[in-house]
């Protein structure tokens, strides 16, 4: 028995990050409780180490291994990369907040960077099956991240939930592999296209299997009508961990439908499109208006997120090169705005107190106008307005839209940006024209406040450069 | 009728007999051995199709060890069906629109004959598959493989961190420090004079 | 009678014309499904043991793999009968049962395991004809000396036999699973004890120990009259499932009992470890072709 040794270079970040995730497992275990530090030190060398190897690939053009399981394209490396980032910018902000609660852990980081390793074997994923997997490790992570603080009933509330149609919806998801599996005779994604290519004939079960894979899909992005468990678990899980789940799993999120829907069935184009519509309308209406009634500013924030995704999907159901390009400008823009607005409550908490509320936000502009400015700046960015690279982001999605004639859609998507862009203005109001309800201290860490103010000007800096990353964006989709 | 088609009729009645009442049964502790039954019986449809590893695999892990530790938390629980079952008519119209809705959808699929594709060849009798599964296995399949085996490792991780708790208050033997006490930490010799007798 | 030795027969028909008391409020098929149920693998193990060169019921290609699989529905007989009997005792003696045979059959299937690795065969027969050649070198006790210890230990341990005995701990939990039960059924219990003493002593001689294989060498085979008595042959099967046979009595004459948590740090912090070491030096020496123990 022999055979051949799988091509090992396309997946080196990923074995270093495994590797790198075992050592601060292992190290863990000799740390006393105040050399943790070292941890998360650990953690973000991981990190820094799985960018640079992915970097190293960044010019080896497209790639396959493991038996065409495994790809290592354009898009891979930047959205892993961006992946990295917003992860480790997660680790900066939330180091005090953990320690404050005393979940400081070993394992904290360990479960995170296995979400990470989830995440880079979701974005290159080349087969159902590797996808499958890594879609489970990612979210493994995350039921075990959202409970981690277990003496807290919310969070383990949320984290019940959160697995249990995390669960419903990894099924619905093996479902609709495992009818397309019957079809074409093949878990690669490539073999499902070419398959697609030979023979169309057989829609009903095609269609059938399809729309189970979006519904998984849809689950996972938190798409309405499957986003149930958001609000619940933004809220419920520990700031840090929102924080961790509402962003770097977006990128992720947004990999695999590219993988699944535009690369393995493409070719049903037609098809999914109508579902994305429904999808996306769902989304934008139900996110935006349902925010404004929030008055906890995660829920709040879990709500625009489903807005978000709404648009996220109006990029990829267009269904050209340049609408994924927006959608995934949009990803990365996206994940980038909520780290910079979760690290601010997370800046704004302190031991006893969570900054959670809409209320604590007032008079921010009195107490520490910095702060307050960069947290107007994100709140621009998510509401799209000019300025901000939101706008940005929302305008090149919704040109990809109108360029294939779905006026209406661009029309609708427009009006309920502006109903959004409601509750995002009224968080500046909040922190500029209404007196301080609390007089807790801000405290000062320079690794954080360095972070976020770069994170928060960041989306003045894209919105004049944003030429950069889009072309790279153009550029991963036409690899 | 051939034999095996009688058998294959004989365990997919009990399978789909068993997997009914796993649900329509009152007693959580009945519906979990239901739940046992339905595997095995299924476990023997899988031998029908030569797939005997993947049969007696199913067997071991999920009757031997994963309905084992189930049924010992269900056993442990007080399960208060009348309350599980509290807004059942409530549901029961959305619900058996959506079960309508997938029993349509499905007949409509098996109707369409996508997946008739013939019985497959039935392989000679010197062929393993548990050997040809584990050839693919750690070749082919090596990356999703060892993706897999981190899963896992993520499971022992989390649910070592959620439910670890190092207790103070309870009382425990180290049996290092019982091993290695020492004479001396036990007993004390104390010289005495002797008691004067009378 | 002289020496007592019709008691045992006394004994079975007494049980066989005793009552069978079926407790209030017992859930009474699952009471009594539960004995059958931990009899039935116990027998139904056998088709797959080879007694001699070519004497096995069936031969089939996955034995070790069934006979893992049916010693694993055992506990289900335990499990039943602690829950069917609607009794403290008797559920306690069920729990323990549960997490124990959960725990050991983890090192078991380990120490198998490094039997099939060593022998490249789930095929019981085919694990002791790889055993052939003299009995200090081709015999699999040796290179897998602590896969025995193990798979002996665990073997006393899943069968719930002293000192692993808490699932019944006469002297705590007055009889645990089956304090309930009598009569014919409670027999049936007790036969399937036996039975999974046999089984696993049986499996021992064959996967370890060379089953049928004689220990003299195969050309004193040939010797007049006696040859048959040194060449391979069944005899040397039973003989060796005796021997195993009788170190479960002798285990229960002789040590006392081990006290839960023991049971438990035993099983997950010992055992395992230990068979996963082996498993991997072993890997490592049939890798590196290492002879004449693994070729």
């Amino acid at each position: 028995m022999s055979f051949a040794m799988p091509d090992l270079i396309p997946v080196m970040p990923e074995i270093a990050v495994l590797a790198m995730a075992c050592v601060v497992l292992l190290a863990d275990l000799f740390l006393k409780d105040e050399q943790r530090n070292v941890s998360y030190y650990l953690a973000q060398l991981t990190l820094l180490i799985g960018l640079l190897l992915t970097l190293n690939l960044a010019n080896e053009g497209s790639r396959l291994s493991f038996g065409d399981s495994v790809i290592n394209d354009q898009m891979a490396t930047l959205l892993k990369s961006f992946i990295f980032i917003v992860t480790a910018i997660g680790f900066v902000y939330s180091r005090r907040y953990l320690k404050e609660r005393g979940i400081f852990k070993g394992e904290y980081y360990v479960l995170g960077l296995f979400g990470v390793l989830g995440m880079m074997v979701m974005v290159s994923s080349y087969s159902f099956l590797t996808l499958y997997l890594g879609l489970e490790l990612l979210s493994l992570s995350q039921y075990a991240l959202v409970a981690f603080n277990r003496d807290s009933s919310r969070a383990s509330e949320a984290a019940m939930k959160y697995f249990v149609l995390g669960a419903i919806a990894s099924g619905m998801l093996l479902y609709g592999m495992s009818i397309l599996y019957g079809m074409s005779g093949s878990l690669d994604i490539i073999e499902v296209s070419n398959y697609l290519i030979r023979e169309l004939d057989n829609d009903v079960a095609l269609i059938f299997g399809l729309s189970f894979v979006i519904v998984g899909l849809a689950f996972k992005l938190g798409a309405v009508p499957f986003h149930m468990w958001l609000p619940d678990v933004y809220q419920g899980a520990p700031t840090s961990v929102t924080l961790y789940v509402g962003t770097a799993p977006k990128i992720a999120a947004f990999a695999i439908v590219m993988r699944l829907l535009v690369e393995g069935l493409g070719h049903l184009h037609g098809d999914w499109q109508g579902m994305l519509i429904i999808l996306a309308v769902l989304s934008l209406t139900v996110g935006n208006f349902i925010a404004i009634a929030q008055t906890n500013i995660k829920r709040m924030l879990a709500y625009s997120t489903i807005s978000h995704v709404g648009f996220l999907l109006l990029g990829i159901l267009a269904g050209t090169s340049q609408g994924y390009a927006a959608s995934m400008f949009y990803a990365i823009v996206y994940a980038l705005t909520a780290a910079g607005a979760f690290g601010m409550i997370l800046l704004l908490a302190n031991k006893d107190f969570e900054a959670e509320e809409l209320d604590d936000f007032k008079g921010l502009g009195e107490r520490h106008p910095w702060f307050a400015f960069l947290m107007l700046l994100l709140m621009f960015s998510m509401a799209g307005v000019p300025l901000t690279v939101g706008f940005y982001a929302k305008l090149s999605v919704l040109s990809a839209v109108v360029r294939v004639e779905l006026y209406w859609l661009a029309i609708y998507a427009v009006l309920m940006s502006v109903v959004g862009a409601y509750y995002y203005l009224r968080v500046i109001k909040l922190m500029y024209f209404d007196k301080p309800l609390t007089n807790q201290p801000i405290s000062q860490q320079w690794d954080m406040n360095l972070v976020l103010s770069i994170n928060g000007l960041l989306m003045l800096v894209l919105f004049f450069l944003p030429g950069g990353l889009m072309s790279l964006c153009i550029k991963a989709i036409n690899f | 009728m051939t034999f095996q088609q009688l058998v294959f009729f004989l365990f997919a009645a009990v399978t789909t007999l068993s997997a009914l009442r796993v649900i329509t049964v009152r007693n959580p502790v009945h519906a979990a051995l239901f739940l046992v039954l339905t595997f095995f019986s299924c476990a023997a449809l899988w031998m029908l199709l030569e797939a005997e590893f993947l049969a007696i695999a199913l067997v071991l892990v999920y009757v031997g060890a994963v309905m084992v530790l189930f049924l010992f938390v269900v056993m442990m629980l007080d399960i208060n069906i009348a309350r599980l079952r509290e807004g059942f008519a409530g549901y029961l119209p959305v619900g058996a629109l959506v079960a309508l809705i997938m029993v349509s959808e499905m007949v409509l699929v098996i109707v369409s004959g996508a997946f008739d594709t013939g019985a497959p060849e039935p392989a000679p009798a010197t062929y393993s598959n548990t050997e040809a599964l584990g050839e693919v296995l750690y070749t082919d399949y090596v990356y999703q493989f060892e993706i897999a085996a981190v899963i896992l490792l993520v499971a022992i991780v989390a649910a070592i961190a959620l439910t670890l708790r190092r207790r103070t208050r309870t009382k425990y033997q180290n049996p290092a420090q019982q091993v290695s006490v020492d004479r001396d930490d036990r007993v004390r010799l104390v010289k005495m004079k002797p008691e004067e007798r009378d | 009678m002289r020496n007592g030795w019709l008691q045992p027969i006394a004994d079975a028909v007494k049980l066989l014309f005793k009552e069978i008391i079926v407790p209030t409020n017992a859930s009474r098929t699952l009471f009594f499904i539960a004995p059958m149920l931990s009899l039935a693998p116990a027998l139904a193990a056998w088709a797959v043991m080879p007694f001699a060169d070519g004497m096995v019921l069936a031969d089939i290609n996955a034995g070790l793999l069934y006979i893992l699989a049916l010693t694993s529905m055992g506990v289900y007989g335990v499990i039943i009968a602690g829950w069917a009997s609607n009794s403290k005792y008797a559920l306690l003696g069920a729990m323990r049962s549960a997490a124990q045979i959960v725990a050991y059959e983890i090192a078991m299937g380990f120490a198998l395991v490094g039997v099939l690795m060593a022998a490249g065969s789930l095929n019981l027969g085919d694990i002791v004809r790889a055993q052939q050649g003299a009995w200090t070198t081709g015999w699999f006790v040796w290179p897998l000396i602590g896969l025995f210890l193990v798979y002996i230990i665990s073997g006393v341990a899943e069968t719930n036999r002293s000192p692993f005995d808490v699932a019944e701990g006469e002297s705590e939990i007055v009889a645990g699973f089956h304090v309930e039960y009598s009569g014919m059924a409670f027999a049936v219990f007790f036969l399937a004890e036996y039975a999974n003493m046999i089984l696993i002593s049986a499996l021992t001689a064959l996967l370890f120990m060379g089953g049928w294989l004689s220990i003299f060498p195969q050309s004193w085979a040939q010797t007049p009259y006696i040859g048959w008595l040194i060449g391979d042959g069944i005899h040397w099967f039973l003989l060796k499932t005796t021997f195993f046979m009788f170190n479960f009595l002798w285990f229960r004459a002789t040590f006392p009992r081990y006290r839960y948590d023991q049971i438990m740090r035993l099983g997950w912090k010992v055992l395992i470890p230990v068979t996963l070491v082996w498993i991997f030096a072993e890997a490592a020496a049939i890798a590196l072709g290492w002879k004449p123990w693994l070729s």
